[in-house]
């Protein structure tokens, strides 16, 4: 069968993130969350050793702890702090406490590179199920709230006068990207989830008119990526993950020179 | 009929500063209620509470139920990282058919810049979508948040001439903050003067002449009012009393 094959289950696993991470991406690009979605891969690094310490899957404790750090950040925010700072000390906070809650567990020899940059070619038919099960759930949370979510990241005090809560739309924001970050450990580990979800969404900024567009394009440059990124690590025997953001910056430079040429 | 929104006790703060104390005024359907007041008196946070992105500290702000509100900010920036046509802004946050759309830029006089990006848009021009927006969906009351910044005065001249006949086409009612008070007051049915809390209230003339208001704005500007009364110079008091409410208010 064709799931039978590793490159096929990875190139699947490329596609599900690529896609989820393109409308949340925007989002992140648009109301300059960028560190948010750093402090909140960081943070997942802590989900992997207490998933492994309490014998959960992963995937919940990374989905876990995300959600506690995302909510965080979300509460701490205004109060004192600006914002790249309170991202600076809990992102790096999360992922050193994370590693030295690691070093703990005895009798566990686990892979940490593979967490820090992900493993693509070992995803497994369950992993895979995961990956696209959260992947439809952000596509479908985050088209059923799109119109809100836009309105809120435009100007929260004309979500106000429309009947939104930016608080609201803004918590439901935080959920879809604890969802991706713990559904992209696995591709390409918690360093590089944020360059997933900013690059694609970057590069296709100079090519939309509207928003809608931008995520289609983002979506399909984060396609691209994943796939010319699989095989070219295939080809050259580098890591999967960073060669498929490798790829995602090579759109990126390509993008912003067009855009360049144009004005 | 009743009131559209009304304002009961209503206190408000900032951390340790008070920027509404014991606030009460309510919105008739269809008048046009002028907001003056020197900086930092807490005319736009009176209009934030009012659509609810601030929570009074006590009392409460009520609001006819299904009220629809059409709220141009003081101040609206798009990231330019957010590809957004004028088109699509007009469909946010309920979409819109092109034909709605079309109409609505031509009734704000804009109607060639639906391709237009927001972000290169001139402040008239930005200000216009605004309003256009805000007009959409027939608002019972329009909010206005010093709407007219950065325009010049026959600019502005015509921005409140603009709002003027939209109040008599959709008789809704409009609650506005400006700077401009002669020409936003000669334009309004009711001003209300504002320091934190309610100073005095009533028609423009009325208010104009209020001990309250001169105190505030000094009598100068009693002949920026020439425009719409010109016997209205003359001082009734020599300093602002609080204690009372004015006899003028209604």
């Amino acid at each position: 069968m064709m799931l039978d094959s590793f490159l096929v289950r990875a190139a699947l696993a490329g596609l599900g993130v690529a896609v989820a991470a393109a409308p949340l991406g925007c989002f992140v690009v648009w109301r300059r969350m960028a560190y948010f979605g750093d402090a909140t891969a960081h943070a997942s690094i802590l989900g992997v050793a207490l998933a492994l310490s309490f014998n959960m899957s992963i995937f919940a404790g990374v989905l876990v702890v995300a959600l506690v750090m995302a909510t965080t950040v979300s509460t701490l925010s205004g109060r004192g702090y600006a914002m790249d700072t309170l991202l600076g000390v809990l992102a790096h906070s999360a992922i050193a406490f994370g590693l030295v809650a690691v070093s703990f567990l005895e009798g566990v020899r686990i892979d940490l590179m593979a967490y820090l940059f992900g493993d693509i070619l070992a995803v497994g038919r369950v992993d895979l199920a995961v990956i696209w099960g959260g992947a439809l759930l952000v596509l479908a949370l985050v088209g059923w709230r799109w119109q809100q979510l836009l309105t809120a990241t435009v100007s929260p005090d004309l979500a106000h006068a429309s009947g939104i809560d930016p608080k609201r739309e803004q918590l439901i924001l935080t959920i879809a990207l604890a969802v991706v970050v713990a559904v992209a450990i696995k591709v390409v580990g918690v360093l590089l989830i944020a360059a997933l979800l900013i690059i694609p969404a970057a590069a296709a900024r100079p090519l939309s008119e509207t928003p809608e567009r931008m995520a289609a394009i983002a979506a399909g440059i984060g396609a691209v990526s994943a796939l010319g990124g699989l095989q070219l690590a295939y080809a050259f025997d580098t890591p999967a993950g960073p060669t498929i953001v490798c790829v995602a910056a090579g759109v990126f430079a390509l993008t912003s020179l067009l855009s360049l040429i144009r004005d | 009929m009743s009131a559209l929104v009304e304002f009961q006790n209503v206190n408000l703060s900032y951390g340790a500063q008070k920027v509404l104390d014991d606030v009460n005024l309510s919105i008739a359907p269809g008048e046009i209620v002028t907001i003056v007041g020197p900086n930092g008196s807490g005319k736009s946070s009176l209009l934030r509470a009012l659509i609810g992105a601030l929570k009074p500290a006590s009392g409460q702000i009520n609001h006819a139920s299904g009220l629809r509100i059409g709220y141009v900010p003081q101040k609206l920036h798009i990231d330019p990282t957010l590809p957004m046509t004028v088109r699509r802004f007009l469909s946010l946050p309920l979409k819109i058919s092109d034909t709605e759309a079309a109409q609505a830029l031509q009734q704000a006089g804009v109607s060639d810049l639906g391709p237009r990006q927001m972000s290169r848009l001139s402040g008239g021009q930005f200000q216009r979508v605004l309003l256009a927006r805000a007009l959409l969906h027939k608002p019972q009351l329009l909010l206005l948040d010093e709407a007219t910044q950065g325009l010049d005065q026959p600019g502005s001249a015509a921005f409140y001439r603009h709002i003027e006949k939209v109040r008599d086409e959709l008789n809704c009612a409009v609650l506005m903050i400006s700077h401009e008070l002669h020409v936003v007051m000669s334009a309004s049915d009711r001003v209300i003067c504002l320091n934190g809390h309610v100073c005095c209230e009533g028609k423009p003339d009325v208010v104009a002449s209020a001990p309250e208001y001169r105190a505030l704005f000094g009598s100068g500007t009693g002949g920026a009012l020439a425009l719409y009364r010109h016997d209205h110079d003359h001082a009734h008091g020599d300093g602002c009393d609080h204690d009372h409410p004015h006899e003028v208010a209604e």
